[in-house]
């Protein structure tokens, strides 16, 4: 699984780094950005589409390879 | 405001003559917005000059989102239109359109983050267990009074450096500005007036002495390399006093309120309060204290409806909030909601800048509260009353909790 934060979108509600603080992080002014190159290791998947999930401005996009995508569905 | 102070006519048609100050909108404003919903999604008042009012999540989204054709220069309907010009407005940045917006907002968000926010935590917390202290051994408190409006008063005069015995004096200012959008013109003039005297003294202090506060912060600050017009700090200045009081209060008062009426709710939260951060976020969707408010631009049919220039638009985020196309059971409050794209601080470019500071607050005022008093109850619930306008929240609410 891979994060994108789509800086155009996002305005700094926090909800995705409160959410899953090691998927993501503020930037100086508080907007969101993803850590590193937004690889998602599985153990934090859930975390991460819980954050994606409480986005108000849907400016997390998630990319899921289709192996994750099963595990991703049947755990949601 | 009781009945008999309101100068305008009860409302009794709400699709085509409502008014955000109507006695019954403070009291319950949510049936009304779940008729219009569905039966008139973008309702239309004269009142105030001309009031367009969207109560579905997707067209309130829209506005906000819209800054091309609804302007913010002014966020507070009222009879009078704005004076300040565009696009730098009363109270940079929530006044201001793009471009002007960014550089302006910018300037002033890195005093809000997150890790900003944490620093004054310890602050707020010793002052809620201050407040608390106050009323351990009593029978009935007003929940309201004597906590939940102290708290981001304190917070904010300590954060721009101003004495935190003219609190009351910051309560004052929030109801003229905010609250009594109704009175006479020279009335809401000699409002603005008042604060902005009392301002400009809190300002020449600080030039005289600089310290380490958010007030000498911003005069040192700089605009795309510019210094600030001194309109602008003290709009700002303005802004970071008045904002942050009502609403937070309003969102405390709310919650509070919510947990004195479910007692299931206020037991799961004492017993787990990790659940507290989740718990929050639903009780912002649920209680959202702001309503925001855009200016039509120009002349325009949208959506169907004939829109004409300087005709104010409600964004009510409390009604977007309980959308049913937006959220399953969006009449329910669901402590452990997990998914809860709520927008009770706005949506797009004019996100409240101070978002991080109310969470912080809410939940400090929550953690304080419920281990002070883990059993606590409505004492009377026909005395609890609302405000109602553009910031609705909770101003009198007395509580058993002996």
């Amino acid at each position: 699984m891979n994060v994108h934060v789509d800086r155009d979108k996002c305005v700094g509600h926090g909800r995705c780094y409160a959410l899953a603080p090691q998927v993501f992080q503020p930037d100086d002014i508080g907007n969101a950005e993803e850590i590193g190159d937004g690889t998602v290791p599985p153990e934090l998947e859930a975390k991460a589409r819980l954050a994606a999930a409480n986005c108000p401005e849907m400016a997390v996009i998630i990319t899921e390879d289709n192996i994750t995508n099963e595990a991703g569905a049947a755990i949601a | 405001m009781t009945i008999d102070e309101h100068s305008s006519t009860r409302v009794t048609d709400w699709a085509t003559d409502f008014d955000h100050t109507d006695p019954t909108w403070a009291a319950n404003p949510y049936p009304i917005w779940d008729e219009l919903r569905s039966t008139c999604p973008v309702a239309h008042s004269e009142r105030y000059g001309g009031v367009w009012l969207p109560t579905r999540h997707q067209e309130i989204a829209e506005i906000a989102y819209d800054t091309d054709l609804f302007s913010s220069q002014s966020i507070l309907v009222n009879n009078t239109r704005p004076l300040t010009p565009a696009p730098m407005g009363i109270a940079p940045p929530i006044s201001s359109d793009p471009p002007f917006h960014q550089g302006a907002r910018r300037l002033l968000l890195p005093a809000f983050t997150p890790h900003a926010v944490s620093l004054i935590e310890p602050f707020t917390r010793a002052y809620c267990e201050k407040l608390v202290e106050e009323l351990r051994g009593q029978e009935t408190v007003d929940a309201a009074q004597a906590y939940s409006q102290h708290i981001p008063v304190r917070v904010i005069a300590e954060m721009l450096g101003f004495p935190h015995k003219d609190a009351d004096d910051f309560r004052r200012f929030v109801t003229h500005v905010i609250e009594h959008v109704d009175a006479p013109e020279e009335e809401r003039f000699e409002g603005f007036m008042e604060l902005f005297n009392y301002l400009e003294t809190q300002i020449n202090d600080h030039i005289e002495h600089p310290r380490d506060d958010l007030t000498s912060y911003l005069l040192a600050a700089d605009m795309n390399g510019e210094p600030l017009d001194p309109d602008h700090v003290i709009g700002t200045i303005a802004l970071l006093l008045l904002a942050g009081i009502d609403t937070t209060w309003s969102a405390i008062g709310a919650s509070i309120w919510h947990l004195a009426d479910h007692p299931e709710d206020r037991a799961r939260l004492v017993a787990d309060p990790a659940l507290i951060p989740t718990a929050i976020e639903e009780f912002l969707r649920a209680y959202a204290p702001v309503t925001m408010a855009r200016l039509v631009k120009d002349d325009m049919e949208w959506n169907g409806c004939p829109m004409k220039k300087d005709d104010w638009v409600l964004l009510p985020f409390p009604s977007a909030n309980r959308d049913p196309e937006m959220f399953d059971d969006a009449d329910q409050v669901v402590i452990d909601r997990e998914v809860n794209r709520h927008a009770a601080f706005g949506l797009g470019i004019h996100r409240c800048a101070g978002s991080h500071l109310a969470r912080m607050e809410l939940r400090v005022a929550l953690e304080v509260w419920l281990a002070a008093f883990p059993e606590f109850s409505l004492a009377d619930p026909d005395s609890v009353t609302w405000s109602g306008g553009q910031v609705r929240g909770p101003r009198s609410l007395p509580l058993n909790i002996g």
